[in-house]
């Protein structure tokens, strides 16, 4: 945690991950909310009505008629080049797959936020890590990547959601803050990032040149569009998108590492399942097992060269999850058959122990 | 009196609106859309708002809208324009934004968005063009299609037990409090056109008194959909098309 932060003392703060985005997007000059109502994340949206934000910053907060307007409304404020964010759980982010499609087709920056509960179907509101391949493997049509981050504590829902927007800016696409119910839900203390205030017209202008804010004499139209009649302007436009992924998979991959000098057994786990881990690997280490836990923090671009650097070392990996095993097949594509990978997870809005870890990681590995 | 006297600015009698560019249409002869399109062309010329103007393409036949109207554009996914503007006119109140979509896009996949938009009282224009068909997709039916009438989905006439009823949403909007003017309008005749014309006006000059949406529907022709001639579909929309869904305002406050 940033020791700057820790000695602005008077900044500190308890409250859910929820609220924690709440204050984070109105505090980095973010211009318009627009969501619906879901649990496990309905906290987002009923903290800013709270705080009231289009009196201060004159941030817009508008509760949309459905998950489907609203990404299409954060399409709207977005092509304006407008900071605009929405944030649902599981079902409502299905929802949102045609927008979040559109927008990485039309090249624009968003963020989204995604506090995971159990599926499928209307599922469970007990959290959840199942929306892993939606998420990092496209969830729309077409073929698209998604800048996904992945918080593990209510100081990185705040974190993350302002670096969020950063990314999304940097290039031109739809960004989400991938959580879930224990991280939305759970209070935990706080810092809150400084106020910036959001760009001026002329700002905008400098930062997004592309943005729809009215056509003047010195520029032609500019135009938000993912359409491409001509196959051969269509595949130029996934070549313009793939080199750019190619870029985010180069230069903005991100990981933790915990006790994993002297691994001889790595666990591989996200979000609260990595805080879970982590009293895992001390449990083992209690046992006489040397256990590391290496946790991404961006899920895509996934951390593929650490992954294949300790392939090297270790004897084994275990991918814990929230789910029937998603990330286990990433991290296998990683490790390319060097080490044996193994699941372990509950599902459903199952949180595992760290109990239950240990023991997998004796009777899937150590045996 | 040769070509170059005919184009000499000092005979000009009529010219293309600067707003308009020299992109060659792709909608069909007898097509209401061309019209609506100059009409929004002029008028934005007229009101001097080009830099201040911002629309919304749909899904349909009109997607291309973009290509034809130096403006600032966002195409929308099918039916989702009103959210789009929704958040275009929030951010940016001082500027003009409007919709412009078919009547598949608005009242068939779009309704809720519609609906929401209109009772929200968003300060914006939509542009409905009314032509009872599936243009761009080849003449399928739409919500909006008549009782008896052929699409390539209901070959034999669009039959009530099996196909529901004709979807007259205007009408529907025209009760929500959040609309100010709402009102059916064609492009068939010159007085049509001019009185449609003023309609757009009217919706856009509405858009920034914080009066509510304002929504112009035009009952418009499908030469191709409908198979038939661009003189043939204009009157058989009089005969058709009217008594279903009559010229005038529904609403102006």
């Amino acid at each position: 945690m940033n020791t700057d932060k820790k000695q602005n003392k008077e900044e500190v703060r308890l409250m859910k991950g929820n609220e924690a985005v709440a204050h984070a997007a109105i505090r980095c000059g973010c211009d318009g909310y627009f969501g619906y109502p879901i649990t496990p994340q309905s906290e987002i949206m009923e903290t800013l009505m709270e705080l009231e934000p289009w009196n201060t910053t004159g941030m817009v907060v508008l509760q949309a008629e459905s998950e489907t307007a609203s990404i299409n409304m954060v399409y709207g404020a977005a092509g304006c080049g407008k900071k605009a964010m929405t944030s649902s759980s599981s079902p409502g982010i299905s929802l949102m797959q045609e927008g979040i499609s559109y927008m990485a087709g039309a090249e624009l920056p968003c963020v989204i936020v995604n506090v995971m509960r159990g599926g499928p179907g209307l599922g469970t509101i007990q959290p959840s890590q199942a929306d892993y391949f939606q998420t990092v493997k496209g969830g729309g049509h077409g073929d698209y990547k998604m800048i996904t981050l992945a918080p593990a504590s209510v100081q990185e829902m705040a974190d993350y959601t302002v670096m969020a927007f950063d990314l999304a800016f940097k290039y031109r696409t739809p960004t989400m803050v991938l959580a879930d119910g224990v991280i939305g839900q759970m209070m935990e203390k706080v810092v809150l990032p400084p106020f910036q205030p959001r760009w001026t017209e002329e700002e905008i202008k400098q930062n997004a040149p592309w943005a729809t804010l009215g056509k003047t004499p010195d520029r032609k139209p500019n135009i938000i569009n993912s359409l491409r009649m001509d196959a051969n302007d269509m595949e130029e436009l996934n070549i313009l998108l793939q080199s750019r992924y190619r870029e985010i998979e180069k230069k903005e991959v991100l990981f933790e590492e915990f006790d994993c000098d002297d691994a001889e057994y790595l666990i591989v786990a996200f979000g609260i399942s990595a805080r879970i881990c982590q009293k895992a690997v001390k449990l083992a280490k209690k046992e006489g097992i040397k256990a590391g836990l290496l946790r991404p923090i961006t899920l895509y671009p996934f951390p593929i060269e650490v992954l294949k650097k300790y392939a090297e070392k270790v004897k084994g990996m275990l991918s814990v999850e929230m789910n029937a095993g998603q990330m286990v097949e990433d991290v296998r594509l990683a490790v390319n058959g060097k080490v044996p990978v193994e699941y372990f997870g509950r599902m459903g809005g199952i949180v595992p122990t760290p109990d239950e870890v240990v023991e997998a990681l004796k009777n899937k590995l150590i045996k | 009196m040769n070509i170059s006297e005919i184009i000499n600015p000092a005979n000009l009698v009529f010219d293309k609106p600067k707003v308009m560019n020299d992109t060659p249409m792709h909608y069909c002869p007898g097509c209401s859309h061309g019209v609506v399109h100059k009409l929004i062309s002029e008028i934005i010329e007229e009101m001097d708002i080009q830099d201040k103007t911002i629309g919304i393409a749909p899904v349909g036949c009109a997607v291309f809208a973009y290509q034809y109207l130096d403006i600032d554009w966002q195409q929308a996914a099918h039916g989702r324009a009103p959210a789009l503007a929704t958040a275009v006119k929030r951010l940016l109140p001082d500027r003009y934004v409007f919709t412009y979509q078919g009547d598949g896009d608005l009242a068939s996949i779009g309704t809720a968005e519609t609906i929401h938009a209109c009772n929200r009282g968003e300060n914006i224009a939509i542009i409905f063009i009314n032509n009872g068909i599936y243009g761009m997709t080849g003449g399928q039916m739409a919500p909006t299609t008549l009782k008896g009438m052929k699409s390539s989905t209901s070959p034999n006439g669009r039959d009530i037990p099996r196909n529901g009823n004709p979807f007259n949403i205007t009408n529907l909007l025209a009760q929500l409090e959040g609309t100010c003017y709402v009102t059916r309008q064609a492009v068939h005749t010159v007085a049509s056109v001019r009185k449609c014309k003023k309609a757009i006006q009217k919706a856009l000059e509405n858009s920034m008194l914080n009066k509510g949406t304002s929504i112009v529907e035009v009952v418009s022709t499908c030469s191709s959909g409908w198979k038939m001639t661009p003189a043939e579909s204009n009157n058989w929309m009089v005969d058709n098309m009217f008594p279903e869904y009559p010229m005038g305002d529904l609403k102006n406050i």
